[in-house]
């Protein structure tokens, strides 16, 4: 190879001035970049795959909260956590009084028949005490504010559960795929 | 009430919690027109950490001002954009 600079004109050094519009040309750039980025909509993407009464909770709550922090927010509900979802069970959702050691009750007699709607019943009064929003209300409230709730459809069709069980708005035919896209674009992404 | 701003909407949140009080001051705060200021009052005490959370993490709104006493979280919101 020939080490001999040639002397065209089209390879001279860039001159002090060329470098230097250059360099506000790349910084303007990273700025709409770094815009585009921000503005672009910032994304959460939740797998709920609880269907208790207490593990309900943390999906809608982080859900309707980063809505209204702004983020696109989608809920892929599968195995249990379609409950959540279901019209009619979501407002029958139980907590477990064993497997709990924060329970007021012993797990011996937490096994005991009818022990689950005991504890249940001690929660849904607390929530109602303390005006805490009930399932209905945040799933509601969530999908005002424009989160979209996604119910597995492999779950749907292991679990029979009628398609228009669910509440309106729900989003049914979609799997794992749809899932991992949303998880991959995501700046949050929780499994509850 | 404070002097060197004026509000446009009140919001009473009173006897709700976490996560309602956000929630509903971004609904509000969507109706206004930028420069405009909610008021919100809540019974939730963890709405003074909440809201100045949301504020800070959330474009287009700033928290001018909390106010606590007998049991009231009073917060001042302004849609900026």
């Amino acid at each position: 190879m020939s080490t001999d600079t040639p002397s065209t004109p089209g390879n001279d050094p860039p001159s002090r001035a060329e470098l230097a519009a250059r360099i506000e040309e790349l910084e303007e750039e990273l700025a709409s970049v770094k815009d585009a980025e921000r503005s672009g909509g910032d994304k959460m993407s939740i797998i709920a795959t609880k269907g208790t009464l207490d593990m309900a909770y943390p999906p809608l709550i982080l859900a309707s909260t980063a809505a209204a922090f702004g983020y696109d927010v989608t809920v892929f509900h599968t195995f249990w956590g379609l409950d959540i979802l279901h019209e009619e069970h979501s407002e029958e959702l139980q907590l477990s009084s064993v497997g709990n050691p924060n329970m007021p009750v012993p797990n011996v007699l937490g096994a005991l028949p009818g022990m689950d709607k005991v504890t249940t019943s001690m929660m849904e009064r607390r929530i109602s005490d303390n005006d805490t929003a009930t399932i209905k209300e945040l799933i509601e409230t969530s999908l005002e504010m424009g989160v979209e709730f996604q119910a597995c459809q492999m779950t749907i069709e292991l679990m029979d559960y009628d398609e228009d069980a669910f509440f309106d708005d729900v989003k049914t035919g979609v799997g794992a795929a749809t899932a991992v896209e949303d998880m991959a674009e995501a700046d949050i992404q929780l499994l509850i | 009430m404070p002097s060197d701003f004026d509000v446009s909407e009140t919001l009473d949140c009173k006897g709700e919690s976490c996560p309602m009080p956000v929630v509903k001051s971004k609904s509000a705060v969507d109706e206004l027109t930028p420069g405009e200021v909610l008021e919100m009052i809540s019974t939730d005490s963890g709405s003074i950490s909440d809201i100045d959370g949301w504020a800070t993490g959330t474009d287009g709104v700033e928290l001018l001002e909390q106010e606590e006493g007998d049991d009231l979280y009073i917060h001042y919101i302004r849609k900026t954009s």
